[in-house]
């Protein structure tokens, strides 16, 4: 049975991969284009170790919003509001850490503890109007991403959190002392993130949460039949608020690995689109941390190899096409193989036994 | 995705009582414009009810309107689409292009075919496979905006665009209603208290208007039409209130929700082609920025009512037309704000209804402070100012709102 | 006037059970024809049937002497078959005038909806009927009768010329019920026929001018009221013979299990579904409850379990106010739940069946070790409840929604029986269940009777009830009417107070 499951859990993903390879070939073809060649390209600069390291490094900040995405995914939430969960997370944690001068380790654990604290509360707004007033949690979510984008914009205005550095546009918040910051490491000949540590930390802990705890176990069953779990005890409608302010926690920490190891303050520069991509990420490695780290790398690969589709005349935004329908190839394909799995199953127990029912009704 | 239960009791709710009646409407919208006049020749500051800023209004609105339209027609059928944002970009792009081919028109034709067809893909996911709402409408949103920005890259940078600016179109001509715009200016000049007032933002919207702009602002009416007096509509509405009942009177719930999202697509996405031709006249790379989302946001505003809907993107698409005027404005504004939650606050506790009757005190006394203290508001508060309300709305008011009853629920046929 | 409808010999089967079987029926034109019998008798099978929601097997229908086949619910409209269910299906954010048009709205062009003609028409209907209704209102304003006219509208609307009503007055106070039946007067005065289905005899007998009885799937008899009683038509309904008890008599322990003093309790839209209900369990016994579904049994549960809070009075579980106790502490203080939807209350369908064991348990040993899931014991003991309990399955990692329906049954029963409960709080324990695996189940909950626990079993199985129980409690109408003693209950006493008659 186990193996079987493993099997139908890898066919999905790859079909949608293949799917959607397909598709980008036949484009690539029709602008007369060869689409081998193409693919070639991408690869090998993909995987040319100067590139990798920044691949890997932006793995870290799409890991974690596809850990975020893939805790409410459990309970049938869609927390499209990573975005603003991320940013206050990113940017209380760099306002804190500038304005303290701690020892360095226990700087580093107050800037993420911060973060993780602002992304918490920022989801627990939707969180609450959810279980208390029944507030789909995507509309809640979308108007927070942009409340939260505007009060930050607000607080980085130059009289207020904000400085503008010698040399540069950016308008950003006061650095963070040495104290706290992370070091990179040498890997491929360039300095990657050690908050990569942190985060695979947290698709561990993640994982063991959901599948070796009670309160993971609560998590999936709310989420699989809401009833089910009030019957047997859970207080469903806390678990949904609690997952929400989870799911915020972790995406506060989305932004820390750039935070801490580079740019050592916050500003409008930071990236956008969290949101989307973790919530693909997470269904492209169906919740799972192997499976969302391998999808985030894709991602990383995709875009950091896209700019060389230019020399080649093919215009790089067809990388996020390809994006695109990976995420729809997946969700029809699980669709499928959800159906598929289930009649299988139902025929191996069919095969199992005869038996005569007597129904009362 | 929604969840199977309702979590908490819901009362039935009702509209706000406030507005049963065209007439009521009428007076609370007179009374509205005298608090506006007053605070005008008080302040001195005369640019709310200026010709530009009503003009301006109408142009900020309409592409909300349209999302909001589009969001309506989904959810009154049950579903909620969250791909509109990516429908409006089909629209920008589709009508920049074909209409910089074959001029503006065949660019509001071209956005509406494709417009369609992008509704009737999100139909086919949803409706057909059963694929999740909300992931089906991510998934449209990341390929429209990717399929944008790779068809930019092929055909813009050739005829004189790059890849993210389109070659310019030509723009929808324009005309100004002769004999009235003409009088309105001139009693506008004239400075009439509450007269002129009204004149000002009359005119405003009387000149340089457009004809794509009076037809789109028909599909209101058209739109209110359908729903309360056409067999499609009463049938569209029951399949977002009861579909197991529409079913079990023989009606086709998926063949009205496949029509239903398609033209919510169109929609959408004739919103993104006035973007794209009439308050600018090319596409431009994140032209959009989030104005579908606004839309949904206008039909929760609006109370899944079309008059609601454009009651909505009047005063977000009044508040976006703030942005680029004069700070005094926003501050008059406020004190209108005030001024009317003051009168609130009077008649509520008048009835005797303290609570409603003490928030809106403090709303006014709010205002009041807020214009004592502050000088300017920041300019990312006003931006932000439409979803705030729409939180602030379904916070306080969620339990008065009517949403049709099973929109975002999944529907398959024959379930009980 | 000669018979309208004409049922004869239909049979419908599923697999594993007989659904209706040598159904006759004979309804006179111009009547009031009552249906009766209890849960399981086939009562609704033979409606979906005449409604054409179902196909029988075998078997004529014939309307005004012709016959039909009906393959959907529109063939049936079409001959003037109208159904009024049990469940209203109306949109709340709609007007009655909508409600009643959907799908048969007047128009023209085909597009744009006659309002006028529509509400003119309704306005003839009401006034004919002495219907009242206002086309105009919301149905969100209005109440449980009033839908309830409104549900009758619109199957006038569409010409109906027999009405089937599915237990009409389930949801109605006795108010609504006086007015409804007036209303069916009107019906039948002017020509219509009326089908409806009840178990209050009480009502049947003012109500209907003819009654036939169903019971285990077939047509037992049809009487007129004049020439029958409450007696008779009980002791058709429930059958001959009611089955002794298999156990001996035990001592009944003096710990109290389970105490509610004067409990009621109302919805959230202000109807009260339980009045002034007084209940004891003691350890040692099996308590029956008997009743026909829709009376309070599934609310007396959720509260005994803690999942709703009595409105008033008190509901004590092991000694703990279960009204104000989390429903994971009631667990944990031993009580066991076999609830009566297995599928949505007692299962995780796309969860592996270790997990739906831990389900229920997973906030004590041995399925949980402090904050950490136990999954060896949980594997472990569902490979026990497996064998015990005949659950027929490959593994114990096959997800739930492969197993039949039975089994997942047993093995849910299992899971709850481990572990020595207190309280075992049994819905339907049996439902769908082969012989074999009931006589096992049976067993256990003796077992666990010996063992001092107390049993509180609700069931529609007469069978499961007069075979286990030591004591009968009745309920109807949210209260418990009577406590009777299985060893010298007549099948009248019990049809009668299932039934609501206070005396014979």
């Amino acid at each position: 049975m186990k193996k079987v499951r493993i099997f139908w859990g890898t066919v999905a993903p790859l079909a949608a991969v293949v799917s959607s390879l397909l598709l980008v070939s036949v484009i690539l073809i029709l602008r007369g284009a060869n689409p081998i060649d193409i693919f070639q390209v991408m690869i090998s600069y993909g995987f040319d170790p100067r590139n990798l390291v920044s691949e890997l490094n932006q793995t870290v900040s799409y890991y974690l919003a596809g850990v975020a995405a893939a805790i409410g995914f459990k309970m049938l939430l869609f927390n499209i509001g990573i975005d603003g969960q991320y940013r206050m997370g990113a940017f209380f944690g760099a306002v804190v850490g500038a304005a303290v001068s701690l020892p360095p380790v226990l700087h580093v654990l107050l800037i993420v503890i911060t973060a993780m604290l602002a992304g918490g509360l920022w989801a627990a707004i939707a969180g609450y109007l959810k279980v208390r007033r029944g507030v789909s949690e995507v509309i809640s979510n979308i108007m927070l991403n942009f409340i939260a984008a505007a009060i930050i914009a607000f607080l980085l205005g130059e009289d207020l959190l904000g400085i503008l550095p010698e040399g540069s546009q950016n308008v950003q918040t006061k650095p963070i002392p040495l104290s706290g910051q992370m070091p990179t490491f040498k890997m491929f000949n360039g300095e990657i993130y050690s908050f990569i540590f942190v985060a695979i930390f947290v698709g561990i802990a993640y994982w063991i949460m959901l599948n070796k705890t009670v309160f993971g176990f609560n998590l999936r069953a709310t989420g699989l039949s809401f009833r089910a779990a009030r019957s047997s005890g859970v207080n469903a409608p806390g678990m949904i608020f609690i997952t929400t302010v989870l799911s915020g926690a972790i995406a506060g920490l989305v932004g820390l690995g750039t935070l801490l190891s580079d740019t050592h303050s916050y500003s409008m520069a930071f990236p956008s689109g969290f949101a989307f991509t973790g919530l693909s990420l997470a269904l492209l490695g169906r919740n799972h941390p192997v499976g969302i780290f391998f999808a985030a790398f894709l991602w990383s690969f995709l875009e950091r190899a896209a700019p060389v589709l230019e020399y080649e005349g093919v215009p790089p935004e067809i990388v996020i096409v390809m994006q695109g329908t990976i995420v729809l190839s997946i969700v029809i394909a699980y669709e499928v193989v959800a159906r598929i799995n289930l009649g299988q199953q139902q025929r191996a127990v069919g095969k199992a036994n005869v038996e005569l029912v007597k129904e009362s009704k | 995705m929604a969840t199977e239960s309702k979590l908490h009791v819901k009362k039935i709710g009702k509209a706000t009582l406030l507005f049963k009646s065209p007439a009521r409407i009428t007076l609370m919208i007179a009374g509205l414009f005298f608090i506006l006049a007053l605070v005008e020749s008080l302040t001195g500051a005369t640019d709310i009810s200026s010709p530009g800023t009503s003009g301006a209004t109408l142009r900020f609105a309409i592409p909300l309107l349209m999302a909001g339209l589009g969001g309506l027609w989904a959810e009154r059928a049950g579903v909620i689409n969250i791909g509109l944002e990516g429908m409006m970009i089909v629209g920008t792009w589709t009508a920049a292009w074909f209409g910089y081919l074959h001029g503006p028109l065949m660019g509001f034709v071209a956005a509406a075919i494709f417009g369609l067809a992008s509704g009737f893909f999100h139909a086919i996911l949803t409706v057909k496979i059963g694929i999740d709402q909300a992931v089906s409408g991510l998934a449209i949103n990341l390929i429209a905006a990717g399929g944008a920005r790779y068809l930019s890259g092929v055909f813009f940078p050739p005829v004189g665009g790059d890849r993210t600016v389109s070659p310019p179109v030509d723009s929808f001509p324009t005309f100004t209603i002769p004999v009235i715009a003409p009088i309105l200016e001139s009693i506008d000049a004239q400075n009439i208290f509450f007269i002129s007032n009204l004149a000002g933002i009359l005119h405003g919207l009387t000149k340089e208007v457009s004809l794509v702009t009076i037809a789109l602002l028909l599909l209101v009416p058209l739109t209110s039409w359908i729903l309360w007096r056409s067999k499609f509509g009463l049938r569209m509405r029951f399949s977002g209130e009861n579909p197991m009942a529409a079913e079990s009177l023989g009606i086709n719930v998926y063949r009205i929700r496949y029509i239903a999202i398609s033209v919510s697509g169109m929609l959408a996405s004739l919103g993104g082609a006035y973007l794209a031709l009439v308050a600018s006249s090319v596409y431009r790379e994140g032209q959009t920025a989030g104005r579908g989302f606004i839309g949904l946001a206008t039909v929760i505003f609006g109370n899944w009512k079309p008059g609601g809907v454009f009651a909505g993107s009047i005063l977000f698409g009044f508040t976006d037309a703030l942005r680029v005027r004069q700070s005094e404005s926003v501050m008059s504004l406020i004190m209108v704000a005030g001024i009317v939650a003051l009168v609130l606050s009077i008649f509520y506790s008048i009835n005797r209804r303290w609570k409603p009757g003490l928030i809106s005190g403090a709303l006014a006394l709010l205002a009041w402070w807020i214009h004592q203290r502050v000088d300017v508001i920041p300019q990312e508060f006003v931006t932000v100012f439409p979803n705030f309300a729409t939180l602030i709305v379904l916070t306080f008011l969620a339990q008065r709102l009517t949403p049709p009853a099973m929109a975002g629920m999944p529907y398959r046929r024959g379930s009980e | 006037m000669g018979n309208i409808l004409e049922v004869a010999g239909v049979e419908k089967k599923y697999p594993g059970v007989v659904a209706n079987r040598d159904v006759s029926l004979l309804v006179r034109e111009g009547s009031i024809h009552a249906i009766i019998g209890e849960n399981g008798a086939g009562k609704s099978t033979l409606m979906k049937t005449l409604y054409g929601l179902i196909r029988p097997d075998a078997g004529s229908i014939k309307v005004f002497g012709n016959e039909v086949s009906l393959k959907s619910p529109q063939d049936a409209i079409a001959l003037g078959i109208g159904m009024v269910h049990q469940h209203f299906k109306l949109a709340d954010n709609a007007t009655v005038l909508e409600n009643v048009i959907l799908g048969g709205e007047p128009s023209r062009f085909g597009f744009v909806i006659k309002y006028d003609e529509a509400r003119k028409k309704l306005l003839e209907i009401a006034e004919t009927y002495h219907l009242d209704i206002d086309p105009d209102e919301s149905v969100a304003n209005l109440g449980v009768g009033e839908r309830q006219r409104v549900e009758i509208a619109k199957v006038l609307f569409r010409g109906a010329k027999i009405l089937i009503l599915d237990e009409p007055t389930a949801v109605l106070v006795p108010q609504e019920v006086t007015e409804l039946f007036a209303n069916l007067r009107d019906l039948v005065d002017k020509g219509l026929t009326v089908l409806f289905i009840s178990h209050k005899l009480d009502e049947v007998l003012s109500i209907a001018d003819d009654i036939t009885i169903m019971r285990q799937g077939t047509t037992v008899a049809t009487k007129k009221p004049a020439d029958t009683n409450k007696k008779e038509l009980a002791e058709l309904m429930v059958g001959g013979e009611l089955p002794k008890p298999i156990a001996g008599v035990l001592k009944i322990s003096e710990k109290s299990i389970l105490s509610i003093k004067d409990a009621s309790y109302s919805r959230f839209d202000g109807r009260e579904i339980l009045h002034h209900l007084n209940l004891d369990l003691h350890g040692g016994e099996i308590l029956g409850l008997a009743g026909v579904e829709g009376n309070g049994q599934s609310e007396l549960i959720e509260l005994i379990m803690g999942l709703l809070p009595a409105t008033s009075g008190s509901v004590e579980v092991l000694g703990l106010d279960a009204s104000t106790t989390p429903t994971k502490d009631i667990r944990n203080a031993g009580v066991a739940y076999i609830p009566q939807d297995r599928q949505r209350d007692g299962l995780l369908m796309s969860a592996p069946l270790w997990e739906n064991r831990i389900l229920g348990h997973q906030f004590a040993t041995p399925m949980a070790k402090g904050m950490w899931v136990n999954k060896g014991a949980a594997a472990e003991d569902s490979k026990r409840v497996v064998e015990e309990f005949d659950v027929r399955t490959p593994g114990v990692n096959v997800l739930a929604s492969a197993l039949s329906g039975g089994n997942q049954q047993k093995f849910i029963v299992g899971r709850e029986l481990s572990g020595d409960p207190k309280l075992i709080v049994a819905a339907q324990p049996t439902r769908g269940v082969d012989v074999g695996a009931q006589a096992i189940i049976w067993d256990h909950l003796m077992k666990a009777r010996s063992a001092g626990a107390g049993v509180l079993l609700v069931s529609a199985d007469l069978e499961e009830l007069f075979s286990l129980s030591d004591r009968i409690a009745v309920i109807y109408g949210g209260s418990i009417v009577s406590i009777l003693n299985p060893l010298k209950t007549t099948p009248e006493d019990l049809g009668l107070a299932m039934t609501g008659a206070k005396s014979a």
